[in-house]
């Protein structure tokens, strides 16, 4: 695959967001206190996923007047969501210069076989996957950064927790193999042949890899960072819970310190109600299962 | 040689790496006991300022830091780094900066241009980046400029780039810095 020079300056902006938290948010006014929280980037849509859960039916890409309100509001990079495969969506955020669009399992797919080439965009894009072959398949169609997909909007790690460690083993996994086995890990794979080879010889992505979907305390976000993620995302987490602005300062201060457990334990005192959660196995819509 | 690297958020294992290439020994910065240990220099690196600057004050981390950078401790801020070291956060070089000087991610760009001390053709990558806009010390020096706009600076031990030297494969910059301690 080519790298050009955009898709680079798109990794590269992936990379500064390292060690950060991203929040959805869905005003100026819940952007304004993830932005004094300390969130690196925010994701402005209509309906956290919680709520997209909670009123069924169609869920599309936001308002891009609403999107515009939210990227008056803060200086940090705004991201916003595009069903999977809708071309026209992800044309219409780049139009309003969007820093990073996510192509989301979290909305209703759009095309139920073919994801955006996003190859043909200047803006980046950051694509859900649950193990190594979805990471490496989204790769090589232009994604510059991806994240776990988890469980969106149920406050519940364990999907998240699941993809992230199926992801690192499958890397390990392939870190091991000979030369002349990565023809046949790429068939297992359904992926291309050097993307496989990049992993193997680096024993990482070729770009950077976030947890998403259930995280809704500092002790979650701490665990996606032992086990790998180099930052979070935090959806329904934070607005679905008693003390926002508490909550999110905790949170961005446990992916710093996710290895200091006397200061996790501060942060994660008083910080009132987290969201109510639903376990991942009593819900009906897996989200995780979109776009494969 | 010894270099501290903040290490709250941002591209600071790429700053690392480079240091480590470079044969200086490195260690992460992320509490107050981290900056405690001796060292003969300290990385800012880039990442996003408005967390960095709240990380900074919520650690203990902002006073003891601004101190000893103001009294003379060998600093590269990169970016984030650079509108750390501004009157916006530590105030430790006097000059004006833009945030996000050139737009958004659609504006972020790749060029080459000369740094004063450190060579011709240097890669220079931009990411949602800031500009000097201008020195407000006769202690400071500008270093590079990219379409008339400053871009690396120097006031006392102190060195600034508003673009990525830690994403190229490029040693120049890191090692000019660490010739300097």
């Amino acid at each position: 695959m080519i790298i050009t020079e955009r898709m680079m300056l798109n990794r590269q902006l992936a990379q500064m967001l390292k060690g950060g938290v991203i929040m959805d948010v869905t005003t100026p006014e819940q952007a304004r206190i993830a932005e004094q929280a300390g969130a690196c980037a925010v994701m402005a849509l209509e309906r956290i996923p919680a709520d997209i859960r909670a009123a069924g039916g169609v869920a599309r890409m936001s308002d891009p007047a609403m999107i515009r309100g939210i990227q008056e509001a803060v200086s940090i990079p705004v991201m916003a969501k595009c069903r999977i495969g809708h071309i026209a969506e992800a044309r219409i955020l780049q139009a309003i210069e969007i820093d990073y669009i996510d192509e989301s399992e979290v909305l209703s797919p759009a095309d139920d076989v073919f994801h955006i080439d996003k190859t043909q965009f200047d803006v980046p894009f950051v694509c859900g996957a649950r193990n190594l072959g979805e990471a490496l398949r989204r790769i090589a169609e232009g994604a510059t950064m991806i994240r776990t997909k988890g469980e969106p909007g149920t406050g519940d790690v364990v999907q998240a927790v699941s993809h992230m460690r199926q992801m690192q083993a499958d890397i390990r996994r392939l870190a091991s193999l000979r030369e002349d086995e990565l023809f046949e890990a790429a068939k297992q794979l359904q992926a291309p042949v050097e993307l496989v080879r990049y992993v193997h010889e680096n024993g990482k992505l070729p770009v950077v890899n976030f947890a998403a979907g259930g995280v809704a305390t500092p002790a979650d976000a701490a665990l996606m960072m032992e086990l790998g993620a180099e930052g979070v995302f935090v959806g329904s987490g934070i607005f679905k819970s008693g003390n926002p602005a508490k909550r999110a300062a905790a949170i961005v201060e446990a992916v710093t310190a996710w290895k200091d457990a006397k200061r996790l334990a501060e942060l994660s005192a008083d910080l009132g109600e987290a969201m109510v959660g639903i376990n991942a196995q009593e819900i009906e819509l897996l989200m995780a299962e979109r776009g494969k | 040689m010894r270099i501290g690297v903040l290490a709250l958020q941002g591209a600071f294992v790429e700053h690392e790496q480079v240091l480590r290439r470079l044969g200086a020994e490195v260690f992460e910065i992320r509490s107050l006991g981290d900056w405690l240990r001796p060292k003969d220099g300290l990385v800012l690196p880039g990442g996003e300022s408005t967390v960095q600057g709240r990380l900074l004050r919520q650690t203990g981390l902002f006073e003891p830091m601004r101190r000893e950078i103001a009294a003379g401790l060998p600093t590269l801020g990169t970016c984030a780094g650079l509108i750390l070291l501004s009157p916006l956060h530590f105030g430790t070089m006097s000059m004006q900066v833009r945030r996000n000087a050139y737009g958004r991610q659609l504006g972020s760009f790749h060029t080459l241009g000369s740094v004063k001390g450190v060579g011709e053709d240097v890669p220079m990558t931009f990411i949602r980046a800031p500009y000097i806009e201008s020195l407000l010390s006769p202690q400071a020096e500008a270093l590079a400029w990219v379409g008339g706009r400053i871009v690396a600076a120097r006031q006392g031990r102190q060195l600034v780039t508003a673009f990525h030297p830690e994403l190229d494969n490029d040693l120049r910059l890191h090692s000019h810095f660490l010739a300097t301690l």
